[in-house]
């Protein structure tokens, strides 16, 4: 089930990229797609009433999330953090150039 | 010699840190200009190595995968490590004199060598999230390179570049996750094992068509092209020649290409499909060409064609198809990264990129005028250039193989490449001489010594298919994608 809710917030940033025309609604439809892919990341490796993997002498382990993904996403957070970081900086140039964030308008480019 | 493994990251990323931190624009050319020697000079060893010992596993910080990260040298990825490193070293000597036209070189230097560990990270690496990662580095560096100029043109090109590459990476992290929560490990040979002691389960073709799209876009297969032809053309001339050379084949081709011949294993419908869509690049990229006026652009569509090229070998399956496929990704490296370069080399004595402005370059800058005769025969597959020979071989395994009108359309390609290239011919370095062309003086030697010694790799290039030759450097990675998921036993095996 909340799987799928993943599944529906990866599809609301596809649709925010695909429709929007505005430079910062198309970089926020990116963040939404990386929020949904970290959410779907730490849902992989969640246990119902688990318990944080530290390892203790005096206490026997059982059921333990996995904390493999939670690796992962601290790292996918950093690259998102540095993607988004040049995005927004493009775009600002971007308006520094055209004067408008309206990617109908900025079309010098064509063929 | 596992030691030697690491170095293809460390010393790029480790050169990127020094050159920012010492702002000497002296120490950054020469330093630069080092590094991917030493990259060479380290990649060719690497194919004596992997000679003599087979396939070699490094395992990073001593943890015996699959619990660590390895990474893993056999002979596809010296392949691709010496195309990726030998375009690097001539894109930096050219760069001396080239990007002296532009501010803080010291910065240039540093995102360059930032892309390069990060393409040589893809190719050695034997785990799926540091493959995303690396993937990641390389491409938020060709982020920024592509809008180095900071025109409006170029931004505009990067930001395009930027959107959609970024909804490839997510779709290839979507695949990566969803192959951990069905195998429970990120090693690729660790992975490949799991799947083959399981049965076919309804995951993996939703995993591989993630995969496709993911890979596909960065390679610019022709669905997936449409970033292409701005961003390309729009970064300086040595950054262009890294782009179209390797970049798409390191982060694209390579990435499909280790993924599904060997983690994920291959089925005949796949290549069914990987074959239809190369065809595709191959044709829609070369009509589009034949209608540019602008060079650059122009040599930007014909990388999506000879990506189709290097696609439909590899997909045939068969053992000369995938030796062509590798063959042809060798010599699109070397001859389109010397057509960017020339194309540099033009815009820096002329100020345009437009062929109609033009005319009579041949007098005025013979060494440019000359390389770029030969680079435009190579790709148009004219002999005894080295494009003639690896696109023979496509065309013969093709009609082996029994695809007649697959043979047809590359044939048809090659011919409307030639026609295309000739226009270039006709207009830029032959033709009427201009009223301005006057003052128009060859590039500086550092320009030129590149564009000479990739025309004489143009030249001699055949030489790789001679037996001697072939069974050490091409033959040997060809064996690599046929044996396909023997893959996890042989670096299960060299991991002790």
């Amino acid at each position: 089930m909340i799987y799928l809710l993943c599944f529906v917030l990866f599809c609301i940033g596809l649709y925010c990229i695909l429709v929007k025309k505005n430079l910062i609604k198309i970089i926020i439809g990116i963040s939404i797609i990386d929020y949904s892919l970290y959410l779907f990341l730490i849902l992989i490796g969640y246990r119902m009433q688990g318990r944080a993997p530290i390892h203790s002498p005096v206490q026997r382990i059982e059921n333990m999330v996995d904390p493999l993904p939670q690796a992962l996403v601290l790292t996918a957070i950093v690259i998102g953090l540095a993607v988004l970081a040049l995005l927004i900086s493009i775009a600002v140039r971007l308006y520094d150039k055209y004067g408008t964030f309206d990617i109908t308008k900025i079309r010098k480019l064509k063929g | 010699m596992n030691h030697l493994i690491p170095l293809f990251v460390a010393i790029p990323l480790g050169s990127a840190f020094l050159i920012s931190l010492i702002k000497n624009k002296c120490f950054a050319d020469s330093w630069a200009n080092l590094a991917t020697f030493s990259l060479l000079c380290l990649s060719v060893y690497s194919l004596f190595l992997t000679r003599a010992n087979g396939t070699m596993v490094y395992k990073m910080g001593g943890w015996i995968p699959p619990i660590g990260i390895s990474l893993v040298l056999d002979a596809l990825s010296v392949l691709l490590l010496i195309t990726v490193n030998l375009i690097a070293l001539f894109a930096t000597i050219y760069s001396l004199s080239y990007m002296e036209r532009y501010t803080s070189k010291g910065k240039f230097y540093t995102l360059f060598l930032l892309m390069l560990g990060g393409m040589n990270g893809v190719i050695i690496t034997g785990d799926m999230f540091n493959l995303f990662v690396f993937l990641e580095i390389a491409s938020v560096a060709s982020y920024a390179l592509v809008a180095f100029g900071v025109e409006a043109e170029e931004l505009e090109a990067s930001f395009k570049y930027m959107v959609l590459s970024c909804v490839a990476s997510s779709f290839v992290l979507l695949g990566i996750a969803l192959l951990y929560s069905y195998t429970s490990s990120l090693n690729m040979a660790d992975i490949s094992r799991v799947l083959q002691s399981r049965e076919e389960g309804k995951i993996i073709p939703f995993v591989s068509v993630l995969f496709l799209m993911g890979f596909g876009l960065k390679a610019a297969i022709v669905p997936f092209h449409a970033w292409l032809p701005d961003a390309h053309p729009s970064a300086p001339a040595p950054i262009s020649a890294m782009l179209s050379g390797v970049l798409i084949k390191a982060l694209g081709i390579y990435a499909i290409l280790r993924i599904f011949f060997s983690v994920l294993g291959i089925s005949q419908s796949f290549l069914t499909v990987l074959m239809v869509l190369g065809t595709l690049s191959m044709v829609v990229g070369v009509f589009l060409a034949i209608g540019q006026w602008d060079f650059k652009r122009l040599l930007a569509y014909h990388s999506i064609s000879q990506i189709g090229y290097v696609i439909l070998g590899i997909s045939l399956g068969t053992p000369l198809g995938i030796l062509g496929g590798l063959f042809h990704l060798f010599n699109h490296s070397v001859f389109k990264s010397l057509l960017f370069l020339n194309s540099g080399a033009v815009v820096y004595a002329t100020g345009t990129r437009d062929l109609r402005k033009m005319g009579g370059l041949r007098e005025r800058m013979p060494v440019t005028g000359s390389t770029c005769m030969i680079a435009s025969m190579s790709i148009s597959g004219i002999p005894p250039f080295n494009g003639f020979w690896s696109k023979l071989i496509i065309i013969i395994a093709c009609i082996q193989a029994g695809h007649l009108g697959y043979a047809f359309w590359a044939v048809l390609a090659s011919l409307l490449t030639l026609s295309s290239f000739m226009k270039v011919q006709r207009y830029a370095f032959f033709g009427k001489k201009k009223e301005s062309s006057q003052s128009i003086k060859e590039v500086p030697l550092s320009m030129r010594i590149p564009m000479i010694v990739l025309s004489l790799i143009c030249i001699v290039g055949g030489v790789l298919l001679i037996p001697a030759l072939r069974n050490n450097f091409l033959g040997p990675a060809t064996d690599v994608l046929l044996k396909g998921t023997d893959y996890a036993r042989i670096v299960m095996e060299n991991l002790r």
